[in-house]
């Protein structure tokens, strides 16, 4: 049965590259000798270390547990030793270092205990929800986020649809396509755990149709299961985007300020369902996953499982990368995905693709012209916005109108620069954007705390000079009046008249300093490095 | 090896500036070609007129405003500005026409405003207004199409007019030149003429529009389809204004055809295609929004038809596009899109 689709506004076709890595099967990475495990691979805060160094550890052995709810546990992708508790670098635009587990391999592999759940129907939904954040597993379509909290249908009873993403609409990256080719049924098995987990009356299977046979084959798997369906999307980015994709699907806008949730509407990755399999039915926590390695530069491109951990420069070293062909090092797609600073950064459990491009494939773009105005950026935009206003505002520094024009709606896809005949770095201008209007709201709070404690001392100074004060003339009172039997009635009020009055100065003074704190709110930014 | 980290998207569509200019270009080649047809290579002689004074200009505004010639010569705008302003003069047109129309589009019309993207105003249309206050009758002095010239002029005879003012013997510019077909309609309806009779009367007109004229809206038409398909304009623009001014002229024309000529005749006559398509959707001065195209272009063509029959002159695109170019920025601001998951209001 066909399923009926909508349209979101733009999008872009870039070429697609995905035949070049769809050629082998998928296969296992070979086991390094050395796992770096970052202790943040997920939004959220970071895992707390559970092992120390020396401490020998098994495969599937947790090592870093969640911390707080938005939070994964990492656990140990093979067995072997602790070498090292400390920061590394990881994955990361900036380049920067952060903490992370090191695991000397024995190159044994060795599995630690794996729980049989027996039959998942059996089991409270809420009870399965805990599980699954036992196992570590988060969101693999790239954004990390923790899976059991996305599988919590709340004060709901039911979710209307759970779409799985198997859309995959970056260039190059081929893992899900791989992914739903080979293990058709285990996705499904996944799939009926999330639909049990949410109470979904119905799921959707998404697939582009420059994915023929991951459709074909998905389609075949789904024949004889009831109330999942496939669909065939046709290709354009970024349709893989939840809320782009949800749209396509339902025709149904989430909130800008809300969730999926909201409209009754959940979306995960195939892979996650694949995760989640695993995790009930074989008892195997998040450890590893496909990684499409590819790019002008890699002389065998393809898929392969990789455990978590492994270094970046390992993963090119097996698939024959020449880095000196190579003009940049991409962790994702084109679009979105970002250069990477170093080769010895690991896989982690957002890594779906290691690019490495060649210049011919990512030409360095021309010096910008102006803007021309000529809206193909916003024709191009997904979510409506006005890519060249909010360009203009942010270059201008007025970031007050950068958000009057929705600034935090837009989505860093990418298809505004794509487009843009001028060349202008549009996304880069919209982070410098977020960026300092994070940072001015960080500013604003640390005044405002600082101003609260300044405020704070003040008051108990004043109140402690009134108190003293009081005390004061009540001693000398009391001497002056020690003769006289009866003491003045008013005597007792006239301290607290003073402590009252001492309060009410330091409110005043307090109420002057915020309307000039207001006035001074404003800071110049830094204008990004790069663009005209 | 030193990684280079650049930030997304790390591609482009390889659509730059200069391609979406040379694509312009190239959709007005079927116009040019069935100008040239129609009216003799006059036009030519202007459009390589026009294109080298611009790119003059265009060099020694960027010297003097210390901007590196070479991306912006490259970019391909000024070109477009010089062909565009060069399709609006007359055929017959001396030098000193099209070189101070083009100093007037490029250095008050563009650079003064801080040039490339910052102009408000269409320059060639500044430059072609500026000329038709200035010189009107130069710029009303039209050649024929070569079917009805009595006199039709040799390439040579054009050169020698164009750059010394001199024509074949005993020819007076009247003689190689006659009024357009809307300046004609126009001055024969305030002599209270019927328009059906004017048309049937006079060799001027021919099936559909203007002899010669219908051709060539035709052919900008079929360039302007191109470039809508090739999505280097949107459809919104030259739709609404062709539609605006289509409905205008056919509330007039029930309500009284004697007076006022049909939608088809407004439709292919002047400046209407060649607006639709080439100038109201310069994109620098044009409203951005997809209802704020509809709205200009509408605009646009309501202005066309209101100052085509009342106002002082006989065609008017270039006046419809310089008002509607100020009404830009607040139509935009009027008219900005519901982004994606905000409520409807
Ligand atoms: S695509 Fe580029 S040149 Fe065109 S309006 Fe957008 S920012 Fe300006
Ligand atoms: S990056 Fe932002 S502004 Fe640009 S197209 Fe994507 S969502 Fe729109």
């Amino acid at each position: 049965m066909s399923v009926r689709l909508w349209r979101f506004n733009g999008g872009v076709h870039p070429p697609q590259h995905k035949a070049e890595s769809t050629t082998e099967a998928l296969r296992a990475a070979r086991l390094p000798k050395r796992l770096i495990l970052p202790l943040h691979q997920h939004i959220g805060e970071a895992a707390e270390p559970v092992v120390n160094i020396g401490d020998t550890v098994l495969k599937g052995q947790l090592i870093a547990r969640a911390k707080g709810y938005v939070s994964a546990a990492v656990h140990a992708p093979s067995s072997g030793t602790v070498s090292d508790i400390g920061d590394y670098p990881v994955p990361h635009p900036s380049g920067m270092s952060a903490s992370c587990i090191v695991i000397q391999t024995d190159g044994e592999d060795r599995w630690g205990e794996r729980p049989d759940y027996g039959d998942y129907t059996q089991i409270d939904p809420s009870h399965l929800r805990n599980m699954i954040r036992d196992a570590g597993i988060v969101g693999l379509g790239g954004a990390g986020f923790p899976s059991f909290i996305k599988l919590n249908p709340g004060s709901r009873k039911h979710i209307d649809t759970l779409i799985l993403n198997g859309v995959e609409c970056e260039p190059y990256i081929t893992c899900d396509d791989m992914l739903m080719r080979e293990r058709p049924r285990e996705i499904i098995a996944g799939i009926r755990i999330m639909q049990h987990a949410l109470h979904a009356r119905e799921c959707l299977i998404a697939v582009e149709d420059n994915k023929p046979a991951a459709y074909r084959i998905m389609c075949e798997a789904i024949a004889k299961e009831a109330g999942i369906r496939v669909a065939l999307c046709p290709t354009i980015y970024p349709q893989g985007s939840e809320k782009q994709l949800i749209k396509v699907l339902t025709g149904k806008e989430s909130p800008s300020n809300g969730l999926p949730i909201d409209i009754g509407v959940v979306l995960h990755n195939v892979g996650t369902a694949y995760a989640v399999h695993r995790a009930i039915q074989h008892g195997e926590p998040l450890i590893s996953r496909t990684v499409t390695v590819t790019g002008g530069a890699v002389a065998q491109p393809r898929n392969v499982d990789v455990l978590f951990g492994t270094p970046v420069i390992d993963l090119l070293d097996e698939c024959g990368a020449d880095l000196g062909q190579a003009d940049r090092l991409l962790m994702g797609g084109p679009m979105m995905g970002f250069a990477l600073h170093s080769m010895n950064v690991p896989v982690i459990k957002t890594t779906n693709c290691v690019l490495a491009t060649t210049p011919a494939q990512t030409p360095a773009p021309r010096d910008a012209l102006p803007c021309i105005r000529c809206g193909a950026c916003m024709d191009a935009c997904p979510v409506h916005l006005l890519p060249q206003q909010l360009y203009w505002h942010a270059h201008a520094k007025e970031f007050d109108k950068t958000q009057t024009y929705n600034l935090f709606d837009c989505i860093e896809c990418g298809c505004c620069a794509y487009v843009c005949p001028s060349q202008i770095p549009l996304v880069q201008y919209y982070r410098y954007a977020k960026a300092e209007i994070w940072a001015q709201e960080r500013d604003k709070e640390k005044a405002d705390l600082a101003r609260k404690r300044h405020d704070f001392r003040q008051e108990r100074i004043e109140r402690e000079k009134a108190e003293r004060a009081a005390r004061l003339h009540k001693k000398k009172t009391e001497t002056v009046t020690a003769d006289k039997t009866e003491a003045k009635p008013s005597a007792g009020d006239e301290p607290k008249a003073a402590i009252l009055a001492a309060i009410e100065r330091a409110k005043a003074k307090r109420e002057a300093a915020a309307t000039a704190a207001e006035s001074s709110e404003e800071k110049p930014g830094q204008p990004p490095d790069g663009g005209t | 090896m030193p990684l280079h980290t650049p930030t997304s998207p790390h591609i482009h569509s390889g659509i730059t500036v200069t391609t979406v200019m040379l694509r312009v270009l190239l959709a007005l080649v079927p116009g040019i070609a069935a100008y040239i047809w129609l009216f003799g290579t006059g036009v030519l002689i202007n459009i390589v007129l026009a294109m080298v004074f611009a790119l003059g200009a265009e060099a020694v505004m960027l010297k003097l405003r210390g901007r590196p010639l070479l991306p912006f010569l490259t970019d391909g705008s000024v070109v477009v500005t010089a062909v565009l302003f060069a399709l609006t003069l007359p055929p017959l047109a001396p030098w000193w026409l099209s070189f101070l129309g083009i100093l007037f589009a490029v250095v008050i019309g563009k650079h003064l405003f801080g040039g490339l993207g910052h102009n408000p105003f269409n320059p060639a249309m500044l430059g072609y207004v500026m000329l038709l206050i200035s010189f009107p009758r130069e710029m009303t002095m039209w050649a024929p199409p070569l079917s009805l010239a009595t006199h039709p002029l040799a390439f040579a005879d054009t050169l020698a007019y164009v750059f010394l003012g001199h024509l074949p013997d005993a020819l007076s510019l009247d003689a190689v030149t006659m009024a357009t077909p809307l300046d004609h309609v126009k001055t024969e309806v305030s002599r209270s003429h019927e328009i059906s009779a004017v048309m049937s009367g006079s060799p001027l007109f021919g099936t559909l529009a203007g002899t010669g004229w219908e051709w060539l809206g035709l052919a900008y038409l079929a360039g302007g389809l191109w470039l809508i398909k090739k999505r280097i304009i949107g459809w919104q623009i030259p739709a609404a204004m062709l539609g605006a001014l289509a409905l205008m002229a056919a509330i007039f024309y029930a309500v009284d055809n004697a007076r006022y000529a049909s939608p088809l005749f407004h439709l292919l006559s002047g400046g209407a295609l060649l607006g639709a398509f080439f100038i109201a959707t310069d994109p620098v001065t044009a409203a951005t929004t997809p209802r704020g195209r509809l709205y200009y272009g509408a605009g646009i063509g309501v202005l066309v038809y209101v100052i085509r029959t009342w106002g002082g002159y006989p065609d008017a695109v270039a006046f419809a596009v310089l008002l509607m170019n100020i009404a830009a920025p607040t139509i935009d601001h009027y008219t900005q899109p519901r982004v994606f998951g905000h409520r409807k209001d």
